[in-house]
């Protein structure tokens, strides 16, 4: 059944795609440059019957999912970098006790108070965990709204599969812009998942249930953190996903970009092509678990001279592309941060400047 | 132990039969029954979760026989808040000390009690940090001596001891907010009743409510559990008067 | 005839009951438990009378009262 296309605003289409999958209870603390999520949901909200409700600080609203996770329904945050620093006790407290949860990161410059526009500078927060422990969140970066409202689904059905914290992260863009989607249908209660193995839900007829992170003893802990382990492991294995743009044997660059930023790269590699210089992008979609194999695989490609990571940051995603070619070629690294966000010529400049002043292209051009 | 025939006291049901790590003369076993006779008493057991504090305290899931979550410190308020909100017909209650509740998590008490959530906050104050090892508390008395104030509080460097109840009281959403204490039969048996109080309230869904208990540190104190029953009547009422210090239902407040 | 039973094991010694009989029918022994605490035991047992106040006071809920056919509700509890 073909469903309308809808112009939205990325923090909007962000919150629909919540509600439609189910999480209609929503924590929130307003925060440039996602508050429209809550100004959205506090309207529609009433109307789905869910639950709405604005905390005294990020602080305490991570700490409400705790809780709300606790009763095994759907429940969701958004906020951005500096509030996403103030949720990591949380997330790494539900981490630990094992609760479903997604969080959606708009993220701005930082570090501090930073800026109100894009960056992509929280990569690190992210994909290391963001919080104390030996733990990690499954972390989803979209390039368009409807790869947002498309991953929003996706995270809360992770988020119940691996019964850990799932975030998406976006930077300001995604959220401030306006594009056409598809909205998903409203999935049914009884396609929602009930938890009632572990859930709190009264301990009638059964057992109390304590949903707690503290093993005071150390084989206990030990226990706990390698059951988490075991699914990050999975994660790996199940979970990795990534798009590949104008991959081809003519490239003699991989670029390396995700987000928005990974857009722009497009428009660059599509530019380029029109002067023969072929280059290609590969966007990892899931931060964690990364593409690593991938990665690898695309890089000591005989073709590609090198790798060029590009990022709205100092570079933090690099680490980790720089970890997975194993020095098999060299990585290079193109960003900006600060809010200010690459234009396509910015991108073109500087891949021609690392192919060098030759023809980069492994097409001869034929010469009359 | 067997439960005699004609036992006229006994331990609760909602009290699990376990010896406590809580020290000789701590009352935090007294309000652990307190809390378990009230859930017994209204036969509320079943569909009853409890919030578990960071303190001595953090293992009160090992002894009151209900689902419990367990929060960072300070954030139970938080947790009970966000379990409530999407489970109205559950019994909600956090049970809290005072570095958990008057320090680090001023903030999300405050709040839960202002939004007017209807969970019930068993407050338990002490006036120091127990489990850490006796340090000062916001509620520490002026020239109490802990290990971070060992010549005693000063008020010109810490402040005044905060007083919950009537900070609390303040606030213009109804509640029901009391102090009580369980350092004698006879305030042991106030206590129960302002308990109790507290959690019919809840079933009858009108209001948040806080109990805050006068309760004894003999360890961090340095005092023999009877004399830490003379320091809460000399020491901790004069400054903490009990009584009810707001009660929505009856149009009583300040 | 009221009494009541102290649970040694779970006893710690903090000798509030002591202070709160009325019939100061309790005291400590002068042995010690596996855990190391002094329990407190009633030496008069026949002067009991069931008033349940050492059991209000045991942080430990060690005392359990019993009694046989007429008891005085001695508190409202």
């Amino acid at each position: 059944m073909s469903i309308a296309r809808v112009l939205m605003k990325g923090n909007e289409a962000i919150a629909e795609a919540a509600l439609r999958a189910g999480a209609t209870n929503y924590f929130c603390y307003p925060i440039t440059p996602q508050s429209e999520v809550a100004e959205y949901l506090a309207r529609r909200m009433p109307e789905v019957g869910g639950v709405f409700l604005q905390g005294e600080s990020e602080l305490a609203v991570s700490n409400m999912l705790f809780g709300a996770a606790s009763t095994g329904k759907r429940v969701f945050t958004t906020s951005s970098s500096p509030g996403i620093s103030l949720m990591q006790e949380a997330i790494s407290y539900m981490a630990g006790a094992e609760l479903p949860v997604v969080i959606v990161n708009i993220m701005r410059g930082g570090p501090g108070l930073g800026g109100i526009l894009p960056a992509q500078s929280d990569y690190n927060q992210a994909t290391r965990g963001g919080g104390h422990g030996d733990y990690r969140v499954l972390v989803l970066a979209p390039s368009t709204i409807q790869e947002a409202v498309d991953l929003m689904t996706l995270a809360f059905d992770l988020a119940d599969k691996y019964r850990n914290p799932v975030m998406m992260i976006g930077d300001g863009m995604i959220g401030q812009m306006m594009e056409a989607v598809e909205l998903p249908e409203h999935c049914r209660e009884s396609e929602l998942p009930s938890n009632d193995e572990w859930a709190a839900t009264g301990a009638k007829g059964r057992e109390p249930r304590i949903i707690k992170s503290l093993f005071l003893d150390p084989v206990g802990l030990e226990n706990n953190v390698l059951i988490l382990h075991e699914k990050y492991e999975r994660m790996k294995r199940e979970e990795v996903r990534f798009e590949r743009y104008k991959v081809s044997p003519e490239n003699r660059l991989m670029i390396v970009s995700y987000g928005t930023m990974a857009r722009i790269c497009q428009t660059a590699i599509d530019e380029l092509e029109h002067e023969d210089v072929s280059v290609g992008l590969f966007r990892p979609v899931t931060l964690f678990p990364f593409p690593e194999n991938e990665i690898f695989k695309e890089a000591t490609k005989k073709n590609i001279r090198s790798v060029l990571t590009i990022e709205m940051s100092t570079g933090q995603m690099i680490d980790d592309v720089q970890r997975a070619v194993m020095g098999k070629k060299s990585v290079e690294f193109y960003g900006r941060t600060g809010g200010i966000v690459p234009a396509p010529e910015d991108v073109r400049e500087r891949i021609l400047k690392v192919l060098g002043p030759k023809n980069a292209t492994r097409r001869k051009k034929s010469r009359g | 132990m067997d439960s005699a025939k004609n036992a006229i006291f006994k331990r609760p049901e909602a009290l699990r039969d376990i010896v406590t790590h809580y020290c000789p003369g701590c009352t935090h076993g007294v309000i652990h029954r307190l809390v378990a006779e009230a859930l017994d008493d209204l036969g509320i057991r079943e569909r009853t979760l409890g919030v578990a504090p960071v303190g001595c305290s953090v293992l009160v899931y090992n002894y009151i026989a209900t689902d419990f979550l367990e929060a960072a410190h300070g954030r139970a308020p938080a947790l009970a808040t966000g379990f409530k909100r999407l489970r109205p017909d559950m019994i909600v209650f956090t049970y809290q000390g005072d570095g958990d509740l008057a320090s680090i998590g001023m903030a999300e008490i405050i709040h839960a009690a202002n939004r007017g959530e209807k969970f019930t906050t068993i407050f338990v104050n002490n006036a120091v940090y127990g489990m850490t090892g006796g340090q000062m508390a916001p509620t520490t008395l002026e020239g109490q001596i802990t290990t971070t104030c060992p010549a005693g509080r000063d008020v010109a460097h810490s402040g005044q001891p905060i007083r919950i109840a009537e900070l609390l009281a303040t606030l213009q959403t109804p509640g029901y907010i009391e102090r009580v204490a369980v350092h004698t039969p006879q305030h042991i048996i106030g206590a129960k009743k302002a308990i109790k109080k507290a959690f019919t309230y809840q079933i009858e869904n009108r209001c948040f409510s806080l109990v805050e208990v006068l309760s004894t540190c003999p360890t961090n104190w340095g005092l023999t559990p009877d004399e830490s029953v003379n320091w809460v009547e000399e020491n901790m009422k004069p400054y903490y008067p009990l009584g009810c210090f707001k009660d929505s239902e009856k149009g009583e407040s300040g | 005839m009221p009494g009541i039973t102290i649970d040694k094991n779970h006893c710690k010694g903090c000798e509030l009951c002591v202070r709160a009989c009325p019939q100061q029918i309790i005291s400590m022994s002068k042995e010690i438990t596996a855990r190391g605490y002094f329990y407190a035991l009633v030496h008069d047992p026949s002067r009991c009378l069931g008033c349940c106040v050492c059991a209000v006071v045991c942080p430990d809920v060690a005392i359990e009262v019993h009694a046989h056919g007429l008891v005085y509700n001695v508190l409202e509890y």
